[in-house]
């Protein structure tokens, strides 16, 4: 084999090395029980809490609420989390809302850091602190697409939109709702996580929350009648594009005239 | 309405006085001034007077009067349809015909009954015998206008109905004088507030940390002074200012839902999980983003908004429910030229 040849071998061996390693390092930022993990859930959920969550939800989620320092000097405050049930654990740690980067960021998707046997044992914990909320189970295809929309046009899209791509409040950002799955969707609504606010059975029933969920799951594939979508960020987008490509034909226009003058 | 009435006869009288009087001194004079000027331009005229086109002339003035008919048109739907019913299609078909008429009679005008004439030469270098001759021809050219008077008529018409057309939606900058009804909300001391489906609102449904839409138990929905946005607070963090110590009895606070800048619904509630970290609870608007502290009776935290979202004040009857403790603490609705001037009413 010539030397040429091998340089680039050598170099894509090398890159493959490298993110094997990359791959192959700890999950950043959780700390996991260091002997055998206790097979009840519960005793796992405890130890998880204790690495991971403790410096900010403090002792058996009693709750920090002057920030202080903590653990490796990282200042530490948040809500106590008796009492906030089943619902709000599952949510905020399946959806990578938890742990938080800094206290003052706010919760965002992210990739989830914890395995799924993990993320139910932290549930299981939360739930055993003090009796709150179970888990939803919500039941999209028992709801009405066409409710679902007048539903969540009434009280959703003012902030998430009303295709769900998610938008502002002043001083926060507000997610787009694609990929979540119909429990979280359904949790959301109950818990009210960060900024939102909570709708109890009282203000949406479980029957309407079902037709939401429903349509908020449709908005992963909506139709799009007239084709392009344009980010389905509605009329202005689409406004604003109408006129640049008006504005570009005029200017092409222009200097075809031009050049035919010469 | 009387006064306009009167105002509108003087105009009439006084116009009519005035156009008299100038055709009797005119009379007086023996010879009209259009007269003599004719003559004496028939002295020194160079080209020859067009022949008269009264059919053209006719066809200019009843396309002129049609121009300004459906100008008159568009100013009579503006005036017939409420604001919120505006047929737009039919004002914009009456400004359109209007304009295209008045375009057609002025196209016609111009090509004929204005005289053109044309001089064909070499390109002269510097001859001021022909130069003079070309002006000579320019200010004594001839004219097939006969009935100038019954053109300027029509054409005033038209350009004056079309002013007017486009003048009139400056009403809908708001009532001038009227203003009252811009005042008035459908609530009264002891008006339930009741929620979509028309059921009363219940003081201990209401939960920190969400929010609700309510409406007077009777009375139009559409009025904006009727919607409500309905939060609850920590009756510890309220700051309301001075004199509306009551009016938020267990710390649910009722604010109109309609923006006080544009008139949007606030259908925006932030409220944060956990206080200590986390933006504190606002009522925001979604079309210019103004944002209201309900804790401190609606005032202004951020946003292009003026005043203050107006605070209806609350009590709990004896069965539980949410009633109207009195009116609003000021004018709903999005801001115009009066609105600091008065209260709710």
């Amino acid at each position: 084999m010539s030397r040429r040849r091998l340089i680039p071998l050598a170099t894509a061996l090398a890159a493959l090395v490298g993110a094997a390693l990359t791959l192959a390092q700890p999950q950043s930022g959780i700390v996991r029980p260091t002997t055998e993990p206790p097979r009840e859930s519960v005793k796992l959920g405890a130890e998880l809490y204790a690495g991971n969550c403790a410096s900010c939800h403090g002792i058996a989620g009693s709750g920090i609420l002057r920030p202080r320092p903590g653990a490796g000097n990282v200042i530490g405050a948040g809500p106590p989390l008796k009492g906030v049930g089943a619902a709000a654990a599952d949510l905020y740690l399946r959806t990578g809302f938890m742990p938080l980067p800094d206290i003052h960021a706010q919760p965002e998707l992210r990739r989830v850091l914890l395995s799924d046997k993990e993320i139910r044992s932290l549930v299981a914990f939360v739930a055993s602190l003090a009796p709150g909320p179970a888990i939803p189970r919500p039941d999209p295809a028992a709801g009405s697409l066409a409710s679902g929309f007048s539903l969540f046009t009434e009280h959703c899209a003012g902030c998430h939109q009303a295709v769900a791509q998610g938008g502002f409040v002043t001083g926060a950002r507000v997610p787009p709702l694609h990929g979540l799955t119909a429990v979280q969707i359904a949790e959301a609504v109950r818990i009210g996580p960060y900024l939102m606010p909570r709708f109890s059975a009282a203000q949406i029933s479980d029957a309407q929350l079902n037709s939401i969920v429903d349509y908020v799951l449709s908005t992963n594939r909506p139709d799009n009648p007239g084709g392009w979508a344009i980010g389905n960020i509605g009329p202005i987008s689409e406004g604003i594009l109408a006129w640049l490509t008006g504005i570009m034909l005029a200017i092409a226009c222009i200097g075809l005239g031009r050049r035919l003058k010469r | 309405m009387s006064i306009w009435r009167w105002l509108a006869g003087a105009a009439v009288l006084l116009i009519g006085r005035i156009l008299r009087r100038r055709r009797v001194s005119r009379e007086d004079a023996g010879k009209s001034p259009r007269e003599t000027s004719a003559d004496r331009t028939q002295e020194r005229r160079n080209v020859p007077e067009w022949a008269p086109a009264r059919g053209t002339e006719l066809v200019v003035a009843v396309l002129l009067l049609l121009g300004g008919l459906f100008a008159a048109g568009f100013v009579v739907v503006y005036a017939e349809f409420s604001a919120a019913k505006l047929p737009n299609e039919l004002l914009g078909a009456c400004i359109a015909l209007s304009v295209a008429f008045i375009a057609l009679a002025l196209a016609l005008f111009a090509h004929r009954l204005v005289p053109t004439e044309e001089l064909e030469e070499d390109y002269p270098q510097e001859h001021p015998e022909e130069q003079r001759e070309v002006a000579e021809i320019v200010a004594s050219a001839g004219s097939r206008i006969t009935r100038r008077r019954l053109l300027l008529g029509t054409g005033s018409i038209a350009g004056g109905a079309l002013g007017l057309a486009t003048l009139a939606p400056v009403l809908s900058l708001g009532p001038l004088w009227y203003t009252a009804p811009l005042f008035r909300t459908p609530w009264r001391r002891g008006t339930r507030l009741v929620d979509e489906s028309g059921r009363p609102l219940s003081a201990a449904v209401i939960q920190e940390g969400s929010y609700y839409t309510a409406f007077p138990e009777r009375g139009d929905r559409e009025n904006i002074g009727a919607p409500l946005v309905v939060v609850r607070v920590e009756p510890s963090q309220l700051r309301l200012p001075a004199g509306r110590a009551a009016w938020a009895p267990l710390g649910i606070l009722a604010y109109s839902k309609i923006c006080t800048h544009a008139g949007c619904a606030v259908a925006l509630y932030r409220k944060p999980t956990f206080r200590v970290v986390e933006p504190e609870p606002a009522l925001v608007c979604p079309c210019h983003y103004s944002t209201f502290n309900p804790a401190t009776g609606g005032s202004v935290i951020f946003g292009p908004a003026g005043r203050p979202l107006p605070q209806l004040p609350l009590m709990i009857d004896a069965a539980g429910n949410l009633r109207a403790a009195g009116n609003f603490s000021g004018p709903v609705g999005p801001s115009w030229w009066g609105v600091r001037l008065g209260r709710a009413r």
